[in-house]
């Protein structure tokens, strides 16, 4: 586990849980998150002009259908098990439903950095998984709630920064093509891992912040944090086999299944589910699954993906 | 120079950044014609929020407005946001000059 983007988190975190007066400015950290997602969406978006787009439509659909569970058994395992109410297991359910940018990025690094070839199309999954998730987990928690406001849900979830750059970067990547991107690629792909080395000493930062609240939350909370991923990526990886996605593919769709979000669905939670206590959410999508995911999660993923598919290559 | 002052009220709430779009904007719709928005940072009930993750960051919102809006807006954020949000809402009188600038204003779209 040399991988340096890791380190950094690992000493962001070791800077937060020690109280070091490092700091890293908001307006920093807003930069880098379009940065991340302008490349990511740039870099899916030329892969799609290699491809013929409409071949994806039927994978779209299988993944779509397959990533709706995870809500679904998010929210039963909370409500059930957890005994949360209703507005915290769906807001539970919407954050493990919804995707993390960040975890995928340090997925596709990882697979990079041990020269794993993967299809360069996994960002169009990245950007079609980021909304049924929240959806499901907001109906979920407003069951028997007559006054959901749809409308202003959807228009904060569609023109979130999130989906506008991302959406933005797959549409000007697949017009661009990958010649056309030449002129901007020394920003968006050679400066890439050092940029997001630097946003995860700030994850690491907030990842600390965050200890506080699973202090509180207890032993459900934390054991939901680890359990939650690995059986989303067993069904990540189950709908990988069924759409014959190579090693490195199936490595990010579980990676993909099992991230939680942090940064679009509390935004759009906190909206839609006022009644639901975030520190519940956040503290389990960041302070648990989101360090799990990068350092012992992916490996894991990948070594499962192997196991799995290796064979009937 | 005091006489040139007008009495004023000066709302100031402190809250998570997500309500400033839906506060502002009611503020308007019920008649206050403008307001300041800045990032905060503090300690409180909900411990240190210190604004580093923008995510989960506050701000103070400032509003200058008549008596009578001023009831109307305070009566909002009790009904709506206090249930369910954490937000610190306190109101002083202030001495401002131009007052017909912090007059109710009829919102656009009514009558």
């Amino acid at each position: 586990m040399s991988d340096p983007v890791i380190l950094f988190f690992i000493l962001g975190l070791i800077a937060g849980l020690t109280r070091s007066d490092l700091k890293i400015p908001g307006v920093l950290y807003e930069s880098l998150s379009i940065f991340l997602l302008l490349a990511i969406g740039l870099k899916g978006g030329a892969a799609l002009a290699q491809n013929n787009p409409g071949e994806l439509l039927a994978p779209i659909l299988v993944v779509t259908l397959t990533a709706m569970l995870v809500p679904i058994l998010a929210f039963l395992i909370a409500f059930y098990v957890g005994g949360y109410g209703r507005a915290d297991a769906g807001s539970l359910a919407a954050h493990y439903g919804s995707v993390s940018v960040v975890t995928f990025a340090v997925g596709s690094s990882y697979l990079t950095r041990l020269s794993v070839p993967f299809e360069g199309f996994m960002s169009v999954f990245l950007v079609i998984l980021e909304i049924p998730g929240l959806l499901i987990g907001v109906a979920l928690a407003r069951w028997s709630a007559s006054n959901t406001r749809w409308g202003v849900l959807m228009h904060e979830i569609l023109t979130g920064k999130s989906i506008v750059l991302l959406v933005g970067g797959l549409i000007i990547g697949y017009v661009s093509g990958e010649q056309g991107l030449a002129s901007i690629s020394p920003v968006f792909f050679t400066l890439f891992k050092g940029l997001l080395a630097i946003f995860l000493l700030e994850m690491g930062l907030v990842t600390a912040g965050r200890v506080a609240d699973l202090k509180k939350s207890g032993l459900f909370l934390i054991t939901f944090g680890v359990v939650m991923p690995l059986m989303a990526a067993s069904i990540g990886l189950v709908t990988a086999s069924l759409l014959d996605l190579s090693v490195g593919g199936a490595t990010l769709l579980a990676t993909l299944f099992a991230s939680a979000s942090y940064i679009a669905a509390p935004a759009a939670i906190r909206m839609a589910v006022p009644e639901a206590n975030p520190s519940i959410s956040i503290g389990a999508s960041l302070g648990i699954t989101f360090p799990f995911n990068i350092t012992l999660g992916i490996p894991l993923y990948y070594a499962a993906s192997q196991w799995l598919l290796g064979a009937s290559v | 120079m005091t006489s040139r002052l007008s009495v004023r009220k000066l709302i100031t709430v402190i809250c998570e950044s997500c309500l400033e779009e839906p506060i502002t904007s009611a503020a308007k719709d019920i008649g206050a014609r403008g307001y300041t928005v800045s990032d905060a940072r503090g300690s409180g009930a909900h411990g240190l929020r210190d604004g580093s993750w923008p995510e989960n960051a506050n701000i103070r919102i400032e509003i200058l407005c008549d008596e009578s809006t001023a009831t109307r807006i305070l009566d909002l954020l009790v009904d709506t946001y206090y249930p369910h949000y954490t937000l610190v809402t306190f109101v002083t009188d202030v001495g401002v000059l131009r007052p017909e600038k912090f007059q109710h204003q009829a919102p656009p779209h009514s009558s």
